[in-house]
């Protein structure tokens, strides 16, 4: 399921599209060394591929809904993570562009999680070791289902973490999680087993054709355990930092995350610099200044979920700011209207 | 949406971005950067913001107008790709019914305002990413991301997946349509022949590949896809930015909305 643009904070979502652009740097860097220039047509052209099998629908067994290809595991299988994970980021980016789907700032997190995960976690560490270099049917088939639903289960944990760190959803995490993770477990069976069933088609009709791409895909191809863990591990730091120097920016939903996980309010917070500039200068324009988290903040004591919870949650809202905001709105969104008639009124006559 | 739907949409967009107007010939890096600058200010408003978006739906309506870009197709796929967000905002007016405010009488909640605000976000957002390609060509979009400094081999990929996403989905079509023929209500259309028919599409692909590839050679392709339109930042490029930014930082830090209703009701009394 794709990420959408509306429910993800600016921290979560270039913090994600950091981790990306860097994965996505790494897997060209290792590819130009490489690659055969065969490969690159081939890439381009397998994207196209996913893209258009994604458009051919099937009806899941038992159930008379209907299911699409996902993608992620044939390429990683076919291609070696790294080809795999940029024909992969090349299908997000056009659907982001052409179906708006998730959006393009929510593009970053869907790379991460429908291409990262197959790619760098589970076909390495999961599918790889598990097939080797057997050609037996059945083997593909137990492993590629495995893989699918491993890959497809993180991709979902994935979108309920970045929504929750987001905070502009209400939903909690026990229940998010309780409805994504059962559909994703049906749909990455499903998945697995197309993805079988090709592997061994294209094994049994053509087997050269798997084996000349194998020999001209980098050699290298193999992705360390340990240079993941170092890169995850920095990644991880990247992230802290970046998350910890929005959250005193937008106190939202981080403080109910942080809270949520230790059990305790917001970290001791430092107020200089361009943080505390920032969250001046929010405080001051803010249409509802730091709602909830207002008194919280400036009484620094660390309270619980539910006494926040029954704790007065909207200050200072009176009826007159909310009509000034409504009129406002009308007016502005008037206007909008009028300048764009007026545009297409001077252009007609322009015309004719 | 059915097959010819979606194809007929992506080509569409695609002859949308070759009009001539003001927008379409601004340089398409100015574009990339102008509407990643939108999207995150967009994004950047806390939970319950609605009247302060209102003012940003000023840029979406200038690009429509000026670009010539018909108004009522963009709103078509706005809708079409709204059920996921849709289907996780509308816990809030659920789960969050502190009540938040009084309008003419009317208590709201909480949770519908966060609901409305994630809605108003996600038109923004769509439609900004949906009109940048319907102003720049998808190439120009692969060159501005090349000279931003994007990776080669994955702006080469783009240009790949776009040339011949055209050519496999009318191969795709042929299939659909083979399998329709062949098959009499659900029958023929589960998951095995499914796997099957990706086989076969995969295989044409490769062998596609192939024949593309030494059609490449020949023409002295030496891994990287040089443009021979060079675009140039001129001065109404950086005009239109510098509006763009100056725009998003009054409509970011200053409650326009706001005051334009404070000053509307002040002249009602």
């Amino acid at each position: 399921m794709h990420m959408a643009d509306a429910l993800l904070s600016p921290a979560v979502g270039t913090t994600l599209w950091a981790g990306s652009v860097a994965v996505g740097g790494y897997a060209s860097k290792t590819l130009k060394r490489e690659i055969d220039d065969r490969l690159i047509p081939l890439m381009g052209v397998l994207g196209a591929f996913i893209f258009a099998a994604q458009m051919i629908n099937f009806t899941i067994p038992g159930t008379g809904s209907s299911g699409h290809l996902g993608g992620g595991m044939i390429l990683a299988i076919i291609l070696g993570p790294h080809a795999a994970f940029l024909v992969m980021a090349s299908v997000l980016t056009v659907q982001a562009l052409f179906f708006a789907d998730g959006g393009l700032l929510a593009l970053g997190c869907n790379i991460w999680n429908l291409g990262v995960y197959p790619c760098y976690l589970v076909h390495p560490f999961i599918y790889k070791p598990w097939v080797g270099g057997s050609k037996s049917p059945k083997r593909i088939l137990a492993a590629s289902i495995i893989s699918a639903v491993a890959a497809l289960q993180l991709g979902a944990f994935s979108v309920v973490l970045e929504t929750l760190l987001s905070g502009k959803s209400e939903l909690p995490f026990g229940a998010f999680a309780l409805m994504m993770q059962p559909i994703h477990l049906a749909i990455g069976i499903v998945e697995g087993f197309v993805t079988a069933g090709v592997i061994n088609y294209v094994r049994s009709a053509r087997p050269e054709i798997i084996e000349s791409i194998a020999a001209s895909r980098p050699l290298g191809a193999e992705v360390s355990l340990k240079k993941v863990m170092v890169t995850f591990a920095v990644l991880a730091v990247i992230a802290g930092g970046v998350l910890s120097w929005f959250a005193s920016t937008y106190p939202d939903g981080l403080e109910w995350s942080i809270e949520k996980v230790t059990g305790k309010g917001e970290l001791p917070e430092r107020e200089h610099g361009i943080a505390a500039a920032l969250k001046g200068l929010q405080e001051m324009t803010a249409f509802l200044p730091d709602y909830n988290f207002k008194s919280a903040a400036k009484a620094g004591d660390l309270k619980s979920v539910s006494q926040k919870e029954a704790a007065p949650a909207w200050p200072g809202i009176d009826a007159g700011t909310s009509t000034a905001g409504i009129i406002g709105a009308a007016i502005v969104l008037g206007t909008v209207v009028l300048i764009g008639m007026g545009i297409r009124a001077v252009r007609r006559k322009k015309i004719s | 949406m059915t097959f010819d739907d979606k194809f007929f949409d992506i080509g569409r967009l695609d002859r949308l971005s070759f009009r001539e107007t003001f927008v379409h010939r601004l340089d398409p890096r100015v574009k990339v950067i102008a509407t990643m600058l939108f999207l995150l200010t967009v994004i950047s408003f806390p939970k319950y913001e609605i009247a302060a978006l209102a003012p940003f739906f000023l840029y979406p309506m200038l690009l429509v107008t000026v670009g010539e870009i018909p108004l009522r197709f963009i709103i078509k796929k706005i809708i079409v790709v709204s059920p996921f967000v849709i289907f996780v905002g509308i816990f809030n007016p659920i789960l969050d019914t502190r009540i938040a405010a009084v309008i003419f009488g009317v208590s709201v909640s909480a949770g519908w305002i966060s609901f409305l605000s994630i809605l108003l976000k996600f038109a923004l957002t769509i439609s900004a990413a949906l009109l940048l390609i319907a102003t720049t060509s998808f190439s120009g979009v692969c060159h501005a991301l090349r000279r931003i400094g994007f990776p080669a081999l994955f702006v080469s990929q783009l240009h790949f997946l776009y040339r011949y996403l055209f050519v496999l989905m009318e191969e795709t079509m042929r299939i659909i349509r083979a399998r329709d023929m062949r098959s009499f209500g659900k029958r023929g259309t589960g998951p095995r022949v499914f796997a099957r028919l990706i086989g076969i599409l995969f295989l044409r692909t490769v062998d596609r590949a192939e024949r593309i590839y030494y059609a490449m050679l020949s023409r002295g392709f030496a891994g990287d896809m040089p443009a021979l339109k060079r675009s140039r930042i001129v001065w109404p490029d950086l005009a239109f930015l510098s509006v763009m930014m100056a725009g998003l930082w009054v409509f970011r830090f200053f409650p326009v909305t706001e005051n334009i209703g404070r000053i509307a009701e002040g002249l009602l009394r």
